[in-house]
């Protein structure tokens, strides 16, 4: 059995903060803190779709950008302006989303949503995706699921659920982000670095289908808040 | 997105003396905050202001560098303000707009100008190894009045600030061992900018009255009254007493302001 540095077991989330409506001029906004990784995400639209030349007459589209903010890294400063890193996040993002959205309401528009990492400690594109659900859905955009991720481990041939930096700098750790729709059990991100088995993998998406389910838990409470009182 | 009927409305108002949100004219909307440490991992110091709705992140980093040439004694200070489209429907993604760049420079100079740091301490060895601080500020939510809640974030995350762990034998910054030197930092500046629409001076000017402002006027000033920055914006020029008037106006409002950051 291995020891987490942390001293969590080996599926136990960090604490979760979740909170929607914290960008009054969003049209749909949330924060969504995972241990020491905090993600801001913003709705805006669906609107006008600039440049034209991408505008489509039979559906909306959805556009994602992930960034991690200045200070939010836990080495040097972040050079601003995007990488190859943020533009592959962003892209997957996306596509971890669009499934559970009907776009085609909205010709000739766009849906952008912004996602800012104010802090990172790991995790940060499954925190990413897990506030621009959030967002969404306060926008009022109509949405078929809450899509929730996380990601899991291994190290040293066991699962460690929502892997923190500290883990992730182990020698032959593999990361494996997962995007589960909770209704569904549907996955719609997977991402993996690293050398495993089939049979590890396999216990890892169920590890995650069970994470996600508890992430989900407090995304809806987050979006409960939002309309008691 | 400025429309004739919201210049109308404003125009109204301040006949009466009033503005949309009931604030006097010379009120900062409340609460004002200041939140320390908000991102403590990864920050070597991190502030969030809120101002009414308004909301703004600052964080320090620090590097270990070459000094310029000129300045082979001093470290060096970059600040700068990235208006990122999550906090306002109109800011677009992409090289930072006109907007971006005057705010940041006028920060920038706020804060250099007052000597608020002592560069020559953070000088590591003169000619070859510096501290560079680099103070990046982020808007969460354009309200209204970025230039007085960027400034303000800005001064909090500096003071918050500790030193990362530096080796000076093998020329390496620990950014997970944090010491606990603050940085140098004498008497703070606060920026103040007092906005005019026809004749009447505004303090903390919301969304719409900054775009229906005819000049605007930042000052950034010192405990002991001292002016340490001034910039003047807007299409329509100031006669000297009324530049005077708003110099006065914000010298007292950054008092208040100041108070906050105590």
């Amino acid at each position: 059995m291995i020891k987490r540095e942390s001293g969590r077991k080996v599926d136990e989330l960090r604490p979760i903060e979740a909170k929607t409506g914290v960008i009054p001029r969003a049209d749909g906004s949330a924060m969504f803190k995972i241990g020491n990784t905090t993600a801001y995400a913003a709705v805006y639209g669906p609107r006008e779709l600039h440049p034209k030349f991408l505008q489509n007459p039979e559906t909306g589209i959805l556009r994602c950008s992930y960034n991690m903010i200045a200070f939010s890294g836990s080495g040097e400063r972040v050079r601003p302006g995007g990488n190859r890193r943020s533009k592959e996040i962003s892209l997957v993002t996306e596509k971890a989303l669009l499934p559970v959205l009907d776009l085609s309401q909205y010709p000739n528009a766009v849906i952008d949503v912004f996602i800012e990492l104010i802090e990172t400690d790991a995790g940060t594109r499954c925190a990413g995706i897990c506030a621009a659900a959030l967002a969404l859905a306060d926008a009022g955009i109509p949405m078929k699921d809450l899509p929730a991720a996380i990601s899991v481990g291994i190290i040293e041939d066991q699962i460690i659920v929502d892997i923190d930096a500290n883990e992730d700098c182990d020698i032959g750790a593999v990361d494996v982000p997962v995007c589960v729709l909770p209704r569904t059990g549907e996955i719609t991100l997977l991402q993996m670095d690293g050398i495993t088995t089939l049979d590890l993998l396999k216990k890892v998406i169920d590890k995650a289908i069970v994470a996600t389910k508890e992430v989900n838990k407090i995304q809806q409470e987050a979006l409960k808040k939002r309309y008691q009182a | 997105m400025n429309s004739k009927i919201t210049r109308e409305h404003i125009l109204n108002l301040l006949h009466q003396g009033l503005r949309e949100d009931g604030r006097g004219l010379e009120n900062y909307r409340e609460p004002v905050t200041i939140e320390y440490n908000i991102a403590p991992k990864s920050a070597e110091g991190s502030a969030r202001v809120r101002i009414g709705s308004t909301e703004v992140i600052a964080g320090v980093k620090m590097e270990v560098g070459e000094p310029f040439s000129d300045t082979p004694d001093e470290g060096a200070l970059m600040i700068g303000v990235e208006l990122i489209p999550l906090s306002n429907p109109e800011f677009e993604a992409g090289p930072p707009q006109i907007e971006a760049i005057e705010l940041s420079r006028v920060i920038d100079r706020g804060i250099r100008e007052s000597h608020v740091i002592d560069m020559k301490k953070l000088c590591i060895k003169s000619g070859e190894k510096v501290w560079t601080i680099i103070v990046d500020i982020y808007p969460i939510n354009d309200a209204g009045n970025l230039f007085d809640a960027c400034a303000l974030a800005a001064c909090a995350a500096l003071k918050s600030a500790v030193f990362p762990h530096y080796d000076e034998k093998t020329d390496v910054v620990d950014y997970k061992k944090k010491t606990k030197n603050k940085l140098p930092l004498g008497d703070m500046p606060v920026g103040v900018t007092v906005i005019k629409i026809k004749d009447k001076f505004l303090i903390d000017p919301t969304t719409e009255e900054w775009e229906n402002l005819d000049a605007r006027l930042s000052v950034f000033t010192l405990p002991n009254g001292n002016l340490c920055a001034l910039q003047k914006g807007g299409n329509k020029p100031l006669r000297p007493e009324e530049l005077y008037t708003m110099i006065n106006l914000a010298t007292e409002r950054g008092n208040y302001l100041r108070g906050y950051l105590a």
